[in-house]
C-alpha cells in the first residue's frame, strides 16, 4: 500500500486517503483538434515500465490534487509536487536522474 | 500409543488439569497445553483425515507449519472449521471434532481410496470426469462433495458473537519473532532508541533455544530470554506482543500483523481477534527456519513425525508419539532429538542416517550414550497401518531392497531445514540457493525496496540462514545494527556469547532410498493436507509441467492451507531432478500473504452490521421512519420509497401519492440533492465548459436545466442551477452525484485551469429542501404566510427568490420534476424538521401527501423527464435522448464537444429516446430488448432497442415505458416485440409483449400544469 507525501497539506498520506488520477501532464485536445489528437488525449497511454508521472487527490485529506514521479516497477517516489505546472519541476528531474542515471524526459 | 510423560514440560502446569472434548470424548490436560500436545497426551494418534485419499494422519510438527492436525473448534455460533491443533492454547471447556472423515474417524469409508492410490494421480479429477458431461452434475459431484472438503463451514445463519478489531499504529522497526535472535534484535534496536513493535506468534518467548539445550553467556537460553525480556519491557521505545502473528508485509513499510487476543481465554469481554496496521521504516524477519519431512515410504503414517517437533512435545509438554522411537535423519541436529529421547526415559533403538558418514559432536554423543548409528542407510517402508508398528530398513543408495526390520512405534524424521523467507518474499525480495544448507535464503543484493528506493526487510538468525544456534545470535546483532544505521541510530556493545554443539555438514536427501521404484515413490509424501507424492510431481514433470507455478497447480502441491511450508522445498527438489535441472533454475513459488490464515472477522473489524458503512441522514429522516417509509438505499443515503399506510400495498400507495399530488398537494424531501456552490469573478465561464448549455447568460434570479458530460462526451449528470449573485452560481446535481461531481469540478480546477478564479464548496447538507407540488402547492405556501410575492408573474417558472415562509429562512426555487406547479423550498438543515411539520399541518386540508421516490419516478417518466441511471448508463450521450435543446451551437467548448464530433456520436444509427406503451396495457419489463429479424453472430436474437424506465401510470390507468430505440424518433406509432424473461413450459419459445413507440411525453405535452 503505496504512502505519498500530500504538497499541500505535508501529510504522508496513506493510498487508503488518496484517489489516483492516471497520467499527469497531458494536453487536452479540444474542438478543432485532428481525430489523432484527441484519441492521442483521452485513450493512449504510454503505461510505461519505470519513472512515470501521475495524478493523485488526496481525496480524504486536504481534498488538493497533487502530482508524484513514481517508479511503477519499484513503486519507488522520486517527489511529489503540487498539479499546477505543465511539466514535471527541475528538482523532480534532479531526484529522478539522481537515481536513474540512464533515465531521460521523452 | 502416544503418551504424557511421568515429568517434564517446560511450558504445562502439572498441578493443575484443565478439561476438552474430542469428538465428543471428554479428555484432561494441563494449562500451557496445546490442543496437540494435550491430545497426544491422552493418547490421540489419529487426529484427522487426509484430503484425497482418507488416510488417517497424525501430528507431523508442532507449530503454524502442522498440515494433518487440522479440527473444527467450538460449535454452533463459535464453530470455526480447519483450526490448527498446535497452534490452539488449550482452556477449560474446549470443544473440538475431526474433519474430513464419514462416517467416523476411525472407520472412513473413504479410505478405499487409498487402497487404489493409482486411480487417482495427479490430474485424475481434471482427466477423469470430463466425460461424459452429463455424469458430472449427477453422478460424480454428489459423490466428490459427499467425501472431499476440509472442515465444515459454519452456519450462514448463525451470526459470529465475537468481536473483532483494528489498530493503526506507526513504529520504525517491526521485529517478527520473538526467539534469540528477534530478542537480540528488540534489544539492538531498543536500546538505539528506536521505536519497536516485537511480535510472537505463540503464547510465550524464546523460541527453539531453550529446547535446543543453547546456553547463553554460560546461563541456560531460558535464562538470558527472561533478561531479555525483562529489559525490553522496561523500555518506552519497545512494544511486544505475545501471540501476534506479522502476517504480511506490503509496499512502503505495511505491515499487517494478527493478535489472537482471546483465542486461549474465551469468554473473557475483549475482541477475539485484533489486526494491527502497521507503516514502519524497517521490518526484520526473526522467522527461524521450518524442519523439512525425509521422503520416505510411508512417511505419513501416524507416529512419523519432524524429529524438533518430537523434541517440542518432550522438552516444552512432557508428551511423546511413544516409546520406541527411530530417528531417521541426513543431518546432526535430528540428533537432539535422539538424546531428549533418552533424557526423557523413553528408548531409541537405532538412528538412521542417509550419510555415509556420522562422526560430529552430536551422533558421537549418541553413540557414547549407547545408540546405535546406522550410516548410508534408508527407510524402506513403515509398518502398520493406523500408526507405527516397525520400519524397513535398505541402503540409502539403492532401490530399497530391506535389510532389517527395526520393531518402533513412533519415527523421528529430519530432512533438514528451510529459513522463513516469507516475509522476505511478499514485498519483493529475491532468494538465492544456498548449496551447503540445501536451501534458499534472501539475497541480500536483491532485498524488497521502499518509496525510497531501500531495502526495507531484513531476515536475521535462521531465517536468514543461520541455522547453528552460535551464529544465529550475531547474525542477528550485525544485521540490526547495519539496518538501524539506515535510519540513524547508532549502536555499540558487546554480542552475547553463544554455546551449543557443532554440527557436521547435512547432506541433500530428496528421495529415500535413492532409487526406488514406482511402488514405493508412490508413497512417499511431499505434501501430506493435500495427498501430494513424490510420483505425483514426477508424473507432472514427464506430462509437461515444468515450471513449477504449472506443477504446483496440477498436483495441488504446497495448495493446501499450510500453503506448502513443509512440502515446497522437496516438491521442488523432485521436479528439479525429474527435469534433470538444477533447483535453483527451477525457481521457487512465490510467497503471499497471510503467512497462516486469520480470520475474516479480524479482516471485517468492526466494520458490520450497522456500522459496516456510514448512513447519510436528512435532517426529516425522524419523521420518515415514525411514519411508514419504506427505505430504498441511493447512494449513501436512505430514501423513502414510499409511506405505507396500514393494510396498504407498496403500489397501492405509490399510486396514492402519485394522484394526490396530481389532484392537490404533494410534499418530497428533496433534501438529498446534491448543491454545490461555485462563485468567483470566472464561475460562469467555468460552468459553461462544464455543462453542455450555457450558463454564464443566465440572469440572477433565475434557473435553467444542465446536462453534464464527462470528457468522452457521455452524460454524467443533470440538474438546475441557479444563479444566486453575479459571480455565484448554486449548482443542483443528482442525489447520488453530489460527491462525484464536486470531485470533477475540484479535479478541473484544480489540474487544468488553475488560473481560473472559481471556488466551489459541497453545501448538500446545509440546507433540507422540501419539494411542495400540485395544485395546491401555492395555497399551502400562502397560508403559511410569506415576505415574497410567489404569484406566478413575480415568480415565474425557472425562476428563484429568497425569503421567509411561514418564519423559516426559506429559498424558492420554481423547478418541477413533476409536471405539476412545483415549488422547491430550501430552508437551514437544522430548521428542515420544523418546516416539514409546518406544511403537514397547513396542508392538512389540502390532503398534504407526503410522496416517496417510486411516486417521484412515475410522474417524470410520466412527463418524460429522463433519470441519471434509468436512461443513462456510461454509453449514452445527450443527442440521444432528444435534448440538443439544452446544447449550446454559440459555445466554441465544452467538456466532451469534442468527442460528440466523433462519426460514430454523430452517426444517425444511435438508438434514441421514445416513449412505450404497451398494446395489452401492462408494464413492460425492465431491461427488456425490442427483438429484430434474423440473429447476429453468436446466434442471439437481432435488437433494435431497450426499454430504459418502465412504470404503471396512476394517472393514465396503464403501463408507460421509455426506451432507445433504433431510429425511434422517425418511427411514431409503430409496433415493436419486446422479450420477457417470464418462465414458459418446456418446448416454448417465452412470451414477448407488443408495444407502439409513442412520444416520451404521456402527461400534459403542453406543460400547462407546471406553468401557472
Amino acid at each position: 500500500m503505496l504512502t505519498f507525501r500530500c504538497p499541500c497539506c505535508g501529510i504522508d498520506a496513506c493510498e487508503t486517503e488518496l484517489a489516483p488520477g492516471g497520467e499527469a501532464h497531458l494536453k487536452r485536445f479540444g474542438p478543432g483538434s485532428s481525430d489523432d489528437e484527441f484519441e492521442g488525449y483521452l485513450f493512449l497511454r504510454p503505461n510505461v515500465r519505470g519513472v512515470h508521472f501521475e495524478r493523485w487527490r488526496h481525496a480524504m485529506g486536504c481534498g488538493k490534487w497533487f502530482l508524484a514521479a513514481r517508479c511503477t516497477a519499484t513503486l519507488e517516489v522520486f517527489g511529489t509536487y503540487p498539479a499546477q505546472v505543465s511539466a514535471p519541476p527541475p528538482d523532480i528531474l534532479a531526484a529522478i536522474r539522481a537515481k536513474r542515471p540512464d533515465w531521460s524526459l521523452t | 500409543m502416544s503418551l504424557r510423560l511421568p515429568d517434564g514440560g517446560r511450558l504445562i502446569d502439572r498441578s493443575q488439569t484443565v478439561s476438552f472434548t474430542f469428538n465428543g470424548k471428554q479428555l484432561n490436560g494441563h494449562p500451557g497445553d496445546t490442543l496437540a500436545s494435550a491430545l497426544m497426551g491422552a493418547g490421540r494418534t489419529i487426529l484427522g483425515r487426509s484430503f484425497k485419499y482418507h488416510r488417517p494422519r497424525g501430528l507431523v510438527a508442532s507449530g503454524a507449519e502442522e498440515p494433518n492436525a487440522l479440527v473444527n473448534l467450538g460449535q454452533g455460533k463459535t464453530h470455526e472449521p480447519n483450526q490448527r491443533a498446535t497452534t490452539t492454547e488449550l482452556f477449560d471447556g474446549l470443544t473440538a471434532t475431526s474433519q474430513n472423515h464419514w462416517p467416523s474417524l476411525e472407520w472412513d469409508i473413504g479410505e478405499v481410496n487409498a487402497l487404489i492410490p493409482r486411480f487417482l494421480p495427479a490430474g485424475f479429477y481434471y482427466k477423469t470426469f470430463i466425460h461424459p458431461r452429463a455424469f458430472w452434475k449427477h453422478v460424480f459431484e454428489p459423490f466428490i462433495r459427499q467425501s472431499a472438503g476440509l472442515g465444515k463451514a459454519p452456519d450462514p445463519k448463525q451470526t459470529d458473537p465475537d468481536r473483532y478489531e483494528q489498530f493503526y499504529a506507526h513504529t520504525e522497526v517491526v521485529i517478527a519473532g520473538g526467539g534469540i535472535a528477534g530478542l537480540q534484535a528488540a534489544l539492538e534496536a531498543g536500546r538505539a532508541g528506536a521505536r519497536v513493535i516485537l511480535c510472537e506468534q505463540t503464547g510465550h518467548w524464546g523460541g527453539r533455544a531453550p529446547v535446543d539445550g543453547v546456553e547463553v553467556d554460560g546461563k541456560p537460553a531460558e535464562a538470558w530470554i527472561n533478561d531479555a525480556v525483562q529489559e525490553l519491557e522496561a523500555m518506552e521505545n519497545v512494544h511486544l506482543r505475545l501471540r501476534t502473528m506479522v502476517a504480511g508485509v506490503y509496499d512502503h513499510g505495511y505491515v499487517i500483523a494478527y493478535e489472537r487476543v482471546s483465542d486461549h481465554a474465551p469468554a473473557s469481554d475483549i475482541p477475539r481477534h485484533r489486526l494491527w496496521r502497521i507503516r514502519t521504516a524497517r521490518v526484520i524477519a526473526a522467522t527461524g527456519a521450518l524442519e523439512r519431512p525425509l521422503s520416505f515410504p510411508g512417511n505419513d503414517k501416524p507416529g512419523v513425525m519432524l524429529a524438533s517437533a518430537m523434541r517440542d512435545y518432550v522438552v516444552n509438554w512432557g508428551v511423546a508419539p511413544g516409546a520406541r522411537t527411530v530417528v531417521v535423519t541426513n543431518n546432526d541436529d535430528a540428533y537432539r532429538t535422539a538424546l531428549a529421547l533418552l533424557d526423557a526415559g523413553l528408548a531409541v533403538p537405532c538412528i538412521v542416517d542417509a550419510r555415509p558418514r556420522a562422526e560430529g559432536a552430536l551422533p558421537q554423543q549418541a553413540r557414547a550414550r549407547g545408540i546405535r548409528v546406522l550410516t548410508a542407510t534408508g527407510i524402506a517402508g513403515v509398518k502398520g497401518l493406523r500408526g507405527v508398528v516397525a520400519v524397513q530398513l535398505c541402503a540409502q543408495d539403492g532401490p530399497g531392497t530391506v535389510t532389517e526390520d527395526v520393531v518402533c512405534d513412533a519415527v523421528a524424521m529430519s530432512g533438514g531445514w528451510s529459513p522463513v523467507v516469507h516475509l522476505w518474499s511478499h514485498c519483493g525480495g529475491k532468494l538465492t540457493w544456498d548449496q551447503d544448507g540445501a536451501f534458499f535464503r534472501p539475497d541480500p543484493d536483491r532485498p524488497p525496496t521502499d518509496q525510497h528506493g531501500e531495502g526495507f526487510v531484513a531476515c536475521v538468525g535462521a531465517a536468514d540462514g543461520a541455522l547453528i544456534a552460535t551464529s544465529t545470535m550475531e547474525n542477528a546483532s550485525i544485521k540490526t545494527r547495519k539496518m538501524l544505521s539506515e535510519i540513524g541510530k547508532m549502536v555499540s556493545g558487546s554480542v552475547p556469547a553463544v554455546t551449543a554443539a557443532t554440527e557436521a555438514p547435512m547432506r541433500p536427501v530428496w528421495m529415500m532410498p535413492a532409487t526406488a521404484g514406482p511402488k514405493k515413490r508412490a508413497k512417499m509424501w511431499l505434501d501430506f493436507q493435500n495427498d501430494v507424492k513424490v510420483s505425483d510431481v514426477q508424473l507432472a514433470a514427464r506430462e509437461g509441467f515444468e515450471s513449477v507455478e504449472h506443477t504446483k497447480r496440477y498436483t495441488t502441491l504446497g495448495m493446501a492451507t499450510d500453503q506448502g511450508k513443509l512440502s515446497n522445498i522437496n516438491g521442488l527438489a523432485i521436479l528439479a531432478q525429474a527435469l534433470d535441472e538444477d533447483i535453483p533454475r527451477v525457481g521457487t513459488t512465490t510467497f503471499r500473504p497471510p503467512y497462516t490464515p486469520i480470520s475474516m472477522g479480524a479482516i471485517a473489524g468492526e466494520a458490520r452490521g450497522t456500522i459496516f458503512q456510514p448512513l447519510r441522514r436528512t435532517p426529516i429522516q425522524g419523521w420518515h421512519e415514525a411514519n411508514g417509509a419504506h427505505f430504498e438505499p441511493v447512494g449513501h443515503w436512505r430514501r423513502p420509497y414510499c409511506f405505507r399506510r396500514k393494510g396498504e400495498s407498496h403500489r397501492a400507495a405509490v399510486n396514492r401519492e402519485i394522484t394526490a399530488t396530481r389532484t392537490s398537494l404533494g410534499l418530497l424531501d428533496a433534501s438529498t440533492l446534491g448543491k454545490i456552490v461555485v462563485k468567483g469573478p470566472d464561475a460562469g465561464r467555468f460552468l459553461d465548459m462544464l455543462y453542455t448549455g450555457m450558463m454564464s447568460s443566465l440572469k440572477p434570479g433565475r434557473c435553467r436545466y444542465g446536462l453534464m458530460c464527462n470528457e468522452n462526451g457521455f452524460l454524467m449528470d443533470d440538474g438546475v442551477v441557479a444563479r444566486l449573485d453575479d459571480d455565484s452560481f448554486l449548482v443542483h446535481t443528482t442525489t447520488g452525484g453530489a460527491d462525484r461531481i464536486h470531485a470533477h469540478m475540484e479535479d478541473w480546477l484544480q489540474t487544468e485551469w488553475w488560473d481560473w478564479q472559481v471556488y466551489t464548496a459541497n453545501i448538500t447538507e446545509a440546507f433540507a429542501q422540501i419539494a411542495v407540488v400540485g395544485p395546491k402547492a401555492r395555497a399551502v405556501l400562502d397560508k403559511l404566510g410569506s415576505d415574497l410575492d410567489l404569484s406566478n408573474a413575480a415568480l415565474p417558472f425557472m425562476s428563484w427568490a429568497e425569503g421567509k415562509i411561514g418564519g423559516f429562512d426559506a429559498r424558492v426555487f420554481r423547478i418541477s420534476f413533476s409536471g405539476e406547479l412545483s415549488f422547491e423550498v430550501a430552508v437551514p438543515a437544522s430548521q428542515g424538521r420544523a418546516f416539514w411539520d409546518a406544511l403537514l399541518a397547513a396542508g392538512a386540508e389540502f390532503d398534504a401527501t407526503p410522496y416517496g421516490t417510486e411516486a417521484l419516478h412515475v410522474m417524470r417518466a410520466e412527463k418524460g423527464f429522463i433519470m441519471i441511471g434509468d436512461e443513462t448508463d456510461g454509453t449514452v450521450i445527450p443527442q440521444d435522448l432528444g435534448l440538443d435543446w439544452a446544447i449550446s451551437k454559440k459555445k466554441p467548448d465544452y467538456l466532451g464537444k469534442r468527442a460528440q464530433e466523433r462519426p460514430h456520436m454523430t452517426s444517425p444509427d444511435r438508438w434514441k429516446l421514445v416513449g412505450l406503451e404497451t398494446l395489452d396495457g401492462s408494464v413492460l419489463p425492465d431491461g427488456s430488448y425490442a427483438v429484430a429479424p434474423g440473429t447476429n453472430a453468436n446466434g442471439q436474437r437481432n435488437t433494435q432497442g431497450r426499454v430504459t424506465s418502465t412504470y404503471f401510470s396512476p394517472t393514465m390507468g396503464r403501463g408507460i415505458a421509455m426506451g432507445l430505440v433504433l431510429h425511434g424518433p422517425d418511427r411514431m406509432g409503430e409496433v415493436l416485440e419486446f422479450n420477457t424473461t417470464k418462465a414458459s413450459p418446456k418446448g416454448e419459445t417465452p412470451k414477448t409483449v407488443m408495444a407502439r413507440i409513442v412520444s416520451p411525453v404521456f402527461h400534459d405535452p403542453e406543460g400547462e400544469k407546471q406553468n401557472v
